[in-house]
């Protein structure tokens, strides 16, 4: 996934559309596929891909609201996910999660002005027995507390 | 290539490998989770340092996720040994010890898998093991889950062999015999469902595997995806020829890479080896899979949502009838199952381990036949997964296999199903469970979850928290589901802060009643399962919310507050002052430190740093039992005299 919001091109876009000519159940394959590459939906794609299966723009923009997955904004080079499912919650997610905000001064479903950080919560990832769990750009922080947050933090606060 | 010949292959690799020393390594989501890869990368370096080849395979998880990084080292003509919690420092002891050596390093080991009389306890005799019966999870942790082979070695795919030489109506007749019912939650009926696609009129059929594990709290799907998708495929094969499909799709939640990729290349090894394909061993049944991602939407599990998202709408339910039977995806006749429910399938055509029709229909209950398979979550000592006879019960399951509460506290009930299930009181500890026992106590098998609570957790918070999960996904389309559980989570957060009134808990009672019956799916008619049972058993935990501001639990953050006991504060110790995050501590070094409640955001962060010889940070609920500021400062004042 590329870290930055850069608008794809209208010719990655088309190599991605071609590679889904003729599948019937083409929309969210295509959907997913285009932000896997380029971590957010962007208004114009959604419209081409609308185009490209003849569909009106304004379906292609229901299914995307519909699902979880899907992003209208792009995402902080330094993604931070907080696992609220039910373990998590009863390990106090909530409070790792205030904490984070706290530290990163965003609202949970937001991305930090200068790119840097994004934060989002995210129903279960499935390690229920490292509860409460904080991912980090893909690394997996088991057993968080508030008190862990800021120290956890501090590697992708250095770069760049 | 005929089955015997793919077979005899297949054995002759499984049997090679077996014969020489090699390590197992449990590599799925969890055992990654816990460092697994790190351990992976620790025993290349140890072992290439000592330039030894030994084979490193990646397995899935044999459910034990407390025991993660767990590591199995196979040695010919010695114990294969189960080492748990490895980290990459233990690695060179274990290279050193028991690789190149003779010393099995029992101490770090979980247990053996075969017994000689050593110190190390047997595994199977475990107290866990011996009331388990696992059938869909026999390979689960042992074999290479990207690796056919390996399935093929142990039994996998004689299913299929067989189904293929019996007629569908014959295959059906067995599932029907079997008692299988489906464990995607509802438990209909699996050889009625499979009767009515095979009857359906219509030349195009699916066979559609929901693999959109949402219940927040259940990885049992995820694991047998990881672990051993070959059974799942199996199972999906045996299917489509029962019913007469061409095409089948696995529908996997897109939160599960791992499980993703571990399909998709077990679909495509069973290609290349003809399991899958347009003339499947040579009986010219074609069979083709594809994976289906999911995008997120914990609606989607519900079967007519699930068509629709595949076919790339929305994932919203529709009205049933006609059954997805008859008019599935893209209008087709179309078989929904679940992930478990096709894992069952190759073991009842085949027979595999002495199991067969019988064999199973002679595990469970009455009623509910075969096996369960549940995830243990929350706080008990052994979390991970369980497979245990139907009709176990839930005293077993807690005690017995998941070694009892952590950390000394009282058991008080369990969450079962997730969202959609309730809440099981300590009173009904002796409750069997099977599909019709749980329902009776207002909750469900749904997804087998089970979540354990302890005295430390709030009924409150916990309705609040998954009303807060169902009003979130409600995909909107009924009134009463959309409009409803915003209502009941409104109203719970009134409880939880203090603000509510006595008759809101008939409101409650009625809302519930109305979006049960308000509802068109499974979403909306059992959202208000995990509401009702708590206030069914744990009634005055509401009433003391509501009546006295009080969280007997000391959970709701608005009706407690966090206090620092002056007789037992250390004075000297600075830790609480200066980890808060906004500040709200007070006091100089050597004066007893006040918590400012003004400033306080009761993250907790000063109880957890206090040190454990003080243990001065206490919660009080509710709030007004808090000693007044010009109490505190005397006594304060009065401390550092």
């Amino acid at each position: 996934m590329k870290e930055k919001g850069e608008g794809p091109s209208p010719e990655q876009i088309s190599t991605i559309l071609e590679k889904h000519r003729g599948k019937r159940n083409g929309l969210i394959p295509i959907l997913l596929e285009i932000q896997k590459e380029f971590g957010y939906l962007p208004k114009e794609v959604m419209k081409k891909v609308a185009e490209f299966l003849g569909m009106k723009p304004i379906d292609v923009w229901g299914v995307v609201t519909f699902f979880n997955q899907f992003r209208l904004i792009p995402l902080g080079r330094n993604h931070v996910k907080v696992c609220m499912g039910t373990a998590c919650h009863l390990a106090g997610g909530r409070l790792v999660l205030e904490a984070l905000e706290r530290e990163l001064s965003i609202k949970v479903g937001e991305t930090s002005g200068d790119g840097h950080f994004s934060l989002e919560r995210v129903a279960c990832i499935g390690c229920c027995m490292l509860a409460p769990v904080t991912v980090i750009k893909d690394k997996i922080y088991p057993k968080m507390s508030p008190f862990k947050v800021e120290e956890s933090l501090i590697p992708y606060r250095q770069e760049g | 290539m005929t089955f015997e010949e793919i077979r005899k292959r297949a054995q002759a690799q499984w049997e090679t490998l077996e014969k020489g020393l090699h390590i197992l390594v449990g590599a799925a989501t969890c055992g990654r989770a816990a460092g697994a890869l790190d351990v992976i990368d620790a025993f290349k370096f140890q072992l290439s340092r000592q330039s030894i080849d030994v084979p490193i395979i990646q397995v899935g998880c044999i459910g034990l996720c407390y025991a993660e990084p767990l590591v199995i080292i196979s040695k010919p003509e010695s114990l294969r040994i189960v080492y748990h919690n490895i980290t990459p420092d233990l690695v060179s002891r274990l290279v050193e010890g028991y690789i190149i050596g003779d010393d099995p390093c029992l101490e770090l080991a979980l247990g053996t898998l075969e017994t000689d009389g050593r110190k190390s306890p047997y595994i199977p005799e475990l107290s866990r093991f011996e009331h388990e019966l696992r059938l869909i999870l026999r390979h689960c942790g042992y074999i290479d889950p990207e690796n056919i082979n390996h399935y093929i070695a142990n039994g996998g795919y004689g299913g299929l062999e067989k189904a293929l030489r019996m007629e569908p109506e014959e295959i059906i007749e067995e599932v029907k015999k079997s008692g299988l019912r489906g464990r995607g939650g509802a438990g209909f009926h699996t050889g009625l469902k499979w009767e009515l696609c095979h009857k359906a009129e219509g030349t195009t059929k699916y066979v559609v595997c929901n693999a959109d594990e949402g219940d927040p709290g259940a990885f049992m799907d995820r694991i047998i995806l990881e672990s051993n998708p070959q059974e799942v495929i199996e199972g999906m094969i045996i299917a489509g020829y029962a019913v007469g499909a061409q095409k089948g799709y696995i529908y996997v939640r897109a939160e599960y890479p791992l499980a993703i990729e571990r399909v998709r290349n077990a679909l495509s090894q069973g290609q290349e080896i003809g399991i899958l394909g347009d003339d499947i061993l040579n009986s010219g049944f074609g069979f083709h899979i594809e994976i289906a991602e999911g995008a997120g939407a914990f609606i989607s599990g519900e079967a007519t949502a699930l068509v629709a998202a595949i076919e790339g709408r929305r994932s919203e339910p529709r009205v049933r009838p006609p059954r997805l039977t008859e008019v599935g995806l893209w209008g087709c006749p179309t078989l929904l199952n679940n992930v478990k429910t096709f894992s069952y399938i190759p073991l009842i055509i085949g027979g595999d381990g002495g199991r067969g029709t019988d064999g199973f229909a002679s595990i469970g209950t009455e009623k509910s036949k075969g096996t369960a398979v549940f995830t243990l979550a929350g706080k008990v000592r052994y979390p991970g997964l369980t497979e245990v006879p139907m009709g176990t019960t839930l005293r077993r399951i807690i005690y017995d296999i998941a070694g009892g509460m952590s950390n000394e506290r009282q058991f008080k009930g369990v969450q079962i199903g997730g969202p959609s299930g309730g809440f099981i009181p300590e009173s009904l500890i002796d409750i069997p469970i099977d599909f019709d026992s749980l329902r009776e106590a207002g909750s469900m098998m749904g997804s087998g979850g089970m979540i354990f609570m302890d005295e430390d957790d709030c009924a409150v918070d916990t309705a609040r928290f998954f009303l807060d999960f169902t009003a979130k996904e409600s995909c909107g389309k009924c009134t009463m589901c959309r409009m409803g559980t915003l209502q009941l989570l409104s109203i719970l957060e009134d409880i939880s802060t203090g603000k509510a009134r006595i008759e809101d808990l008939e409101l409650l009672q009625q809302l519930s009643e109305d979006i049960k019956k308000g509802s068109l799916c499974g979403l909306g008619r059992s959202a208000p399962n995990p509401l009702l049972t708590t206030m069914r058993y744990f009634g005055n935990e509401y009433r003391a919310h509501i009546l006295e501001k009080r969280c007997p639990a000391l959970v709701c953050s608005d009706l407690i507050a966090y206090y620092i006991l002056p007789d037992k504060c250390d004075r000297a110790c600075e830790h609480c002052v200066l980890i808060c995050p906004t500040k709200a501590i007070k006091g100089e070094k050597g004066e007893v430190k006040v918590i400012d409640q003004e400033k306080c955001s009761k993250c907790g962060t000063c109880r957890e740093v206090c040190p454990p010889e003080y243990h001065a940070v206490i919660k009080i609920s509710p709030i007004s039992k808090l000693p007044t500021a010009s109490n505190q400062k005397k006594v304060a004042t009065e401390g550092g005299q």
